[in-house]
């Protein structure tokens, strides 16, 4: 019996991942009346959360009153070049200020507008300044507010614990298997809904704005149970991340910094976004430095500057100056608001960037510029889901949050990520625990499966082999940063492929050595299954879509593609391999297509 | 590449010591670079808690040559050459394993703390605050919960006795957040005087030293929370007042 081998808990709804979408998820489903317990990788209140900076993307209107949910919807859609779920889009631009709003009301402080309300900042893509934010730790006080609710609602956290497997009865869901890291032991969880919150696949990449946690698990588990996945070739690299010191490459540098004023310069000292603008944003982008300098104070005369173009656009315009020899000394380029803004407006609005800049690379960014280059941040892609449930092909099994694919098509705007996590964190909690109330009695799991779990889970202890988990970690991202990164074509693609092919051959060579208690050599082991599936994914989409569009850039095919300007790429697990399907992107109603037509 | 000596901590809660190991460290590096760097190469299972590497999620506390820190914000280039660099896991909590602690105390605390109680929204739906009103607020919500002014509070790291009965120094931030949020309507004062022992600190200030966020723990939080209690707990002639106008 599964009761007298494993620590075991039961609960109505299972949520797996503690970060925005998954604390939301747990106060909705515990609002509709049913039993939730919450898993979290690590400690409560430091999931990846905490590092989202600039805002909370709503359409509150109150600094520009002409915003709506109907232009947020438009901005979303083209920030994802049109490959988003549409209805996923309309429903995330329409919920979006209730989910703000309520946050207040649950303690969360925003910065405030002279009349008191929240105030919203520019960010990349978005028409008006729109992002709630609390100067530049915007998801700390999101993460703090949802934690604090939840734990005053008593919620049930199992802190520390790792999912490795989903449990099924049947078709459907029924639970989970994982361990918890402060002893290694094993617990079961058995549920009557599941849902995967437990965002992205950053570690995929050398340089990155992720912490540890991010390895896929979510994609993985998913992708085992038998969902499906979409979008997975596009994956945004956020265009400024620290590049000096080497050992801080990668750590997140806020668009609010542009937003707030700043602008990137190359070695020449040229503001070389406006060389940059492509047709597609031709319209709505000033095309000199006056105008762009005119339109953080006036946005009905002026288009925006280019420097706040979607994030796919700025990362590849880095990406070229790089190449081309006008990189900053440490590789990148010049992220400059000393120049442009005083100094005690910088340290207000973005008081954090000033700490970091200062502690960890020793520049004054109140009178120095940064050095910043792209850094692997965000899955634009991630499991399938219904967008008015979040449910995916599973029986009981929903996702949202980073994990969940559709809302940003092919490019994340920033800000709307944060937004995601609530408005579709809800939704997966009430529909999920509706779902639970309506089966009558707890499911069974398959207790067959979980001696095959546990030993699954052991086999590093025992390997023969000599592989270190670690190095085996870094050269996957070696692999990933050089093969599949930013800018791809189809020889390094299955360059990648072949690898990570003889990755998997090498698996069961992961050595770990000591004990089971906090062992962070065998959790790191234990991960690589999980970040091998997701980049197989990643690979195999990225060699399906022939052509360049948002978070997917191809050397090889330079342009978008009529071809694939409305299909999705579904990843899914058929008799054990990965397999890849185009699939057409449902025709859009004509009023939301109107929308998106509309010139500015 | 400058080589340098860290005495780490290794054990569990029953027994442990500290090991030395010699590892590398390049120009810009901070701690936790160096013992990830070790954990690659020379000692995988070394426990050490880390999440966001940039000084936002609290998680790396530890004492570093006795002094409470964050591991990720910690330059290499602080410490004198040639020094052995001592790391110990914080002492006020139980040991779990290597460097990494037990502090499920403070989500226990969390717990107790009666949550924020807006007043009703203005007629048309919203709140509204002026900024100057809540920067207070917004420095104690700066909290990242690295738990080292808990760590640091002799209150509770020499008597491990008054546990049950003292909220800590960052208990002492989240409250006065609420107590000095402008939509709240909830008084915590009885609560600060009989449950979380707010009589204890005797204001040293070694949290608001230790703090990397630079909270103004003590004379910010902790004081003015201290003068709402002799207020609302005390004064006789405010006991009266209470009496007729009392908030709940």
């Amino acid at each position: 019996m599964v009761q007298e081998q494993y620590e075991t808990h039961e609960h109505d709804v299972l949520i797996i991942g503690a970060g925005g979408a998954g604390l939301r998820a747990a106060i909705e489903a515990r609002a509709v009346g049913v039993s939730v317990g919450l898993i979290s990788k690590s400690l409560l209140g430091k999931a990846h959360t905490v590092m989202a900076e600039g805002g909370i993307a709503a359409a509150l209107g109150n600094v520009y009153s002409d915003d709506n949910w109907r232009v947020h919807f438009r901005d979303t859609m083209r920030g994802g070049k049109m490959l988003n779920n549409w209805r996923m889009a309309q429903l995330h631009a329409q919920e979006a200020p209730a989910r703000v709003l309520e946050l207040e009301r649950w303690g969360a402080v925003f910065d405030r507008t002279k009349d008191g309300l929240i105030l919203q900042r520019d960010f990349g893509g978005h028409r008006y300044a729109r992002l709630a934010h609390v100067g530049d730790r915007t998801g700390l006080e999101m993460l703090r507010t949802l934690q604090q609710h939840a734990v005053a609602q008593g919620i049930e956290v199992h802190m520390e614990c790792t999912v490795t497997r989903l449990l099924k009865d049947g078709d459907r869901v029924s639970g989970a298997f994982g361990y918890r890291r402060d002893t290694g032991r094993f617990v079961v969880f058995i549920a009557k809904a599941v849902i995967l919150a437990t965002g992205g696949v950053g570690k995929l990449w050398k340089f990155t704005s992720n912490s540890w946690e991010c390895t896929g698990n979510g994609v993985m588990l998913a992708l085992e149970a038998g969902a499906e996945l979409i979008d997975m070739e596009s994956y945004q690299f956020h265009p400024t991340g620290m590049v000096w010191p080497p050992s801080v490459r990668g750590t997140l540098v806020t668009e609010g910094v542009r937003g707030d004023g700043g602008t990137l310069r190359n070695s020449k000292g040229e503001r070389f976004m406006f060389r940059y603008i492509p047709e597609f944003f031709k319209a709505e982008t000033a095309d000199n430095e006056d105008e762009a300098d005119r339109w953080y104070t006036d946005k009905k005369q002026n288009r925006r500057t280019p420097d706040l173009l979607p994030r796919d656009e700025v990362a590849r315009a880095i990406n070229a100056e790089v190449k081309a020899g006008r990189g900053s000394p440490h590789g990148g380029v010049f992220l400059d608001i000393a120049s442009r803004r005083p100094a005690d407006y910088i340290m207000r609005r973005l008081p954090s960037m000033y700490h970091q800049f200062k502690e960890l690379a020793d520049v004054d960014i109140t009178k120095e510029p940064m050095e910043v280059g792209p850094t692997a941040h965000y899955m634009n892609g991630g499991i399938r889901v219904d967008a008015e449930t979040t449910a995916t092909a599973i029986p009981g099994l929903y996702a949202a949050g980073e994990v969940a694919g559709g809302l940003h098509g092919s490019n994340r705007l920033g800000g709307n990520a944060l937004s995601d996590l609530l408005v579709f964190g809800r939704r997966a909690g009430q529909h999920a625990a509706l779902y639970a109330k309506s089966l009558s009695g707890l499911p069974t799991a398959d207790t067959s499966r979980l001696a095959a779990c546990a030993r699954a889970a052991l086999m590093p202890f025992e390997s023969k082999g000599t592989e270190n988990p670690h190095a085996f970690q870094a050269e996957l991202q070696e692999t990933m940063q050089s093969l599949a990164g930013i800018i791809r074509t189809e020889t390094e693609l299955q360059e990648a492929l072949v690898r990570l092919g003889e990755y998997r051959q090498r698996l069961p060579q992961v050595r770990v050595e000591g004990g089971r208690a906090y062992n962070p050599g065998w959790h790191t082991a234990l991960d690589l299954y999980a970040l091998l599936t997701a980049a197989e994914c990643v690979t195999r989409s990225a060699l399906e879509r022939k052509e360049s569009r948002g978070g997917h850039a191809r050397e090889d095919y330079p342009s978008t593609d009529r071809r694939f300007a409305s299909v999705n790429i579904v990843v899914s697990k058929r008799d054990g391999a990965i397999i890849t399907t185009l699939e057409p992107i449902r025709e859009m109603p004509d009023e939301l297509r109107q929308l998106i037509e509309e010139k500015r | 590449m400058p080589v340098v000596t860290l005495r780490l901590f290794r054990g569990d809660a029953g027994s442990g010591d500290f090991a030395e190991y010699r590892g590398e460290a390049e120009e810009g590096m901070v701690l936790l670079d160096v013992i990830h760097r070790l954990q690659a190469t020379q000692t995988p299972d070394l426990a050490v808690r880390w999440n966001c590497k940039a000084g936002k999620c609290g998680s790396c506390s530890a004492e570093v040559n006795g002094r409470p820190r964050l591991l990720c914000m910690t330059q290499m280039s602080l410490f004198p050459h040639g020094e052995p660099i001592t790391v110990a896991p914080i002492k006020t909590f139980p040991i779990i394993r290597d460097l990494v602690g037990d502090v499920s105390f403070n989500y226990e605390v969390a717990k107790t703390i009666p949550a924020f109680r807006p007043r009703p929204p203005d007629p048309d739906g919203v709140y509204r605050m002026m900024q100057v009103d809540v920067e207070r607020v917004q420095e104690f919500h700066k909290c990242i919960e690295c738990f080292l002014c808990q760590d640091v509070c002799h209150v509770i790291r020499d008597h491990d006795e008054n546990k049950p009965y003292f909220a800590g120094p960052r208990f002492f931030v989240r409250i006065a957040a609420l107590e000095m949020h402008p939509l709240d309507t909830h008084s915590r004062t009885e609560m600060l005087r009989a449950k979380a022992g707010i009589g204890y600190c005797n204001i040293t200030k070694c949290c608001t030293e230790v703090c990397p966020e630079q909270i103004r723990i003590t004379d910010n939080a902790i004081i003015p929370l201290k003068e709402r209690v002799v207020d609302d707990c005390y004064d006789p002639l405010q006991w009266l007042f209470r009496k007729f106008t009392r908030k709940e």
